[in-house]
């Protein structure tokens, strides 16, 4: 097993750092913009009836459409999301875990 | 049961492989059996019921359901698989105190596995009553009871693997089924959504004149409880990552890559099966009418076979029936499984026996938990027979996001976060959410609620969420903040593990 030391030094290394940046700063905004983009749709459902009930064509509604949105968007982050870690993470974190797997050789693992 | 017995012909000699299928699906495989897991009885007949009586409204509960996929998908799948092994309670006391955190957390998933256990159980009952026209209460109950022993059998021979294939091919039926359904029901419209919306319309006017509009409104069923539905919208989108069985399907999986794949492929066929259940609710809005639902035994459950018997005749009903039997016996036995990993990996090998248990030991206490689970299903199944469904599904997901999420998430992304947190974040938002429950209009105090005539309900929302949720977070907080305790190294190994995958077991092949 890697000793607590060597964690420590991955942990502060250059690509360590990076790894987690590029982590992160696509997660956590892309969370927090679903999350008000789902609870924009919920609150104009709960509050905005009459507006969410305006026909735009046929029986086709405002909420109708905003409904259809919510399952695009979530296709869409998801595909964005794949993309984002197949190209920008796996590359860094394979490295990385294949410099710690080389320290756990001869371990129990 | 044929499946079961074929893929596990090899037998199962580590509990490590009961729990985890030896974890050697594919993300592919593994999406499938998510779709199966989450796809309960309560989406399929449920939803179909709430669109067919209510139009918008019944759709509010399908996009949640679908949208809380992507706090899986961002946040916990691929962390969760890169510091775990077979439960929840291994990520949570990784880095804590693991004896009490490792309590709390599978405390926390046998209740939450528990609920959403009743709910199918009480649901398969109903609905099995249903289609073979059974009304006497005897033989519901009846019907529980050979659910109950079904899905025990299931458990016991085939672990992990086993229940992982039923619920693939169950998945693979369902979603058949639901697009042959939908197919039809649009050919039938020349594949024009609007025109499928109008007829629904027109078929309420002309039974109740000038009420057809409302299948397009918002807030025919939530209008008079407005806060009481934003509350169970954040159950909804958060509690999909906090619900054990799901969590559990990240570790049947080699690796991070994996759990991505397969997480992806349950949005994939969770989000086909979604829209495709809006069509069928207006379907049998218009081609059955939700006047002639609601005479048939299960009421809005009854919307799906409804629907089914209307376009194809007996044949197809009793197909979908059948795919519907099939989908409650699937989630309980996915449900069985995990409550059953919980108990014999984290309390009886970790906490009793210390992490000194021998693992065929081990796997007789899980294949023993399972058939006591079995029972205390099929009692509670009984018991909660005739009781609202819904209401127990809610539960469920409001304790999955109240006491689960908050520490799962802390744990993975936060250094500061320890133990007096993750117990203070796990007891504090289950103890929460079961008070606020008990003393909700849901249970006593109106005529709709669980005891009728009984009134002690001061908590006036339903869905305990909108308070349970913020509270688990802030207890998880408060604890840490105030409780000096704080292990560096695992902070560290855990952070480092978390992002890179290293050291996280892989298929096992020792």
């Amino acid at each position: 097993m890697p000793s607590p030391a060597h964690y420590r030094e991955v942990e502060q290394s250059a690509e360590f750092v990076e790894l987690r940046k590029r982590f992160r700063s696509f997660a956590f905004p892309m969370t927090v913009a679903f999350l008000v983009w789902y609870f924009l749709y919920i609150l104009l459902s709960v509050y905005a009836t009459a507006w969410m009930s305006t026909r735009v064509f046929g029986t086709i509604t405002i909420g109708l459409i905003i409904s259809l949105l919510q399952f695009v968007s979530t296709f869409l982050i998801t595909w964005l999301y794949i993309r984002h870690a197949n190209t920008k993470l796996d590359p860094l974190s394979s490295k990385l875990k294949a410099d710690l797997e080389a320290d756990m050789e001869g371990s129990d693992l | 049961m044929a499946v079961v017995i074929m893929v596990t012909r090899g037998g199962l000699k580590r509990s490590g492989d009961f729990y985890t299928g030896g974890a050697s699906f594919s993300g592919r495989q593994n999406g499938f059996a998510i779709a199966g897991d989450y796809l309960s009885a309560a989406s399929f007949l449920g939803i179909v019921g709430a669109v067919a009586f209510y139009g918008y409204d019944g759709l509010l509960y399908s996009v949640g359901f679908f949208v809380a996929w992507l706090v899986a998908l961002l946040l916990v799948a691929e962390p969760l698989r890169n510091t775990g092994r077979y439960t929840m309670a291994d990520v949570i006391s990784f880095r804590v105190k693991d004896r009490p955190v490792r309590m709390a957390a599978a405390i926390s998933t046998l209740l939450v596995s528990f609920f959403y256990l009743l709910a199918q159980m009480a649901g398969a009952g109903g609905l099995v009553a249903l289609l073979l026209g059974i009304s006497s209460p005897v033989g519901q109950n009846l019907v529980i009871v050979i659910v109950g022993l079904l899905m025990v059998a299931y458990v016991l021979i085939g672990g992990m693997k086993g229940t992982t294939w039923v619920q693939m091919i169950k998945a693979i039926l369902l979603i058949i089924g639901v697009i042959v359904m939908s197919v039809w029901v649009m050919a039938r419209v020349g594949f024009n959504l609007s025109e499928l919306m109008q007829q629904a319309i027109d078929h309420v006017n002309s039974v109740k004149p000038g009420k057809g509009e409302g299948l397009l409104s918002p807030m025919g069923k939530y209008g008079t409880n407005k806060l009481g539905f934003i509350s169970l919208s954040i159950a909804l989108v958060l509690g999909a990552s906090g619900l054990p069985h799901v969590l559990m399907r990240f570790y049947t999986v080699p690796t991070a890559k994996e759990a991505r794949r397969s997480v992806t492929w349950a949005i994939v066929l969770i989000g086909l099966f979604y829209l495709l259940t809006m069509v069928l609710g207006y379907g049998a809005a218009w081609l059955v009418g939700a006047e002639n639902i609601a005479k048939m035994p299960g009421g809005a459950n009854a919307a799906a076979p409804a629907l089914a018997f209307e376009l194809g005749g007996t044949i197809l009903m009793a197909l979908i029936s059948g795919v519907a039997f099939a989908t409650i016996l699937a989630v309980v036995a996915g449900l069985t499984i995990t409550a059953s990993a919980s108990f014999a990996h984290d309390i009886y090998n970790s906490v009793i026996k210390e992490g000194k248990a021998d693992p065929r030991q081990e796997l007789r206490v899980a294949r023993i938990t399972s058939i006591v689970i079995g029972l205390i299903s099929i009692v509670g199944g009984v018991i909660a027979n005739g009781q609202n469904i819904a209401f127990l599904v809610s539960l469920a997901f409001a304790l999955a996001a109240s006491a689960n999420l908050p520490s799962i998430l802390y744990t993975l992304y936060w250094k500061r976060f320890n133990t007096r947190g993750a117990l203070w974040s796990i007891y504090g938002g289950l103890i929460s959410g079961m008070v606020l429950i008990i003393f909700s209009p849901a249970v006593s105090g109106n005529a709709a609620a669980m005891f009728p005539h009984a009134h002690f309900a001061w908590f006036p929302l339903d869905n305990p969420a909108l308070v349970s949720v913020p509270l688990g977070f802030i207890l998880g907080w408060l604890g840490s903040i105030t409780s000096s305790e704080h292990n560096e190294e695992k902070a560290v190994e855990m952070e480092v593990r978390s992002l890179t995958g290293a050291g996280a077991g892989g298929a096992i092949d020792h």
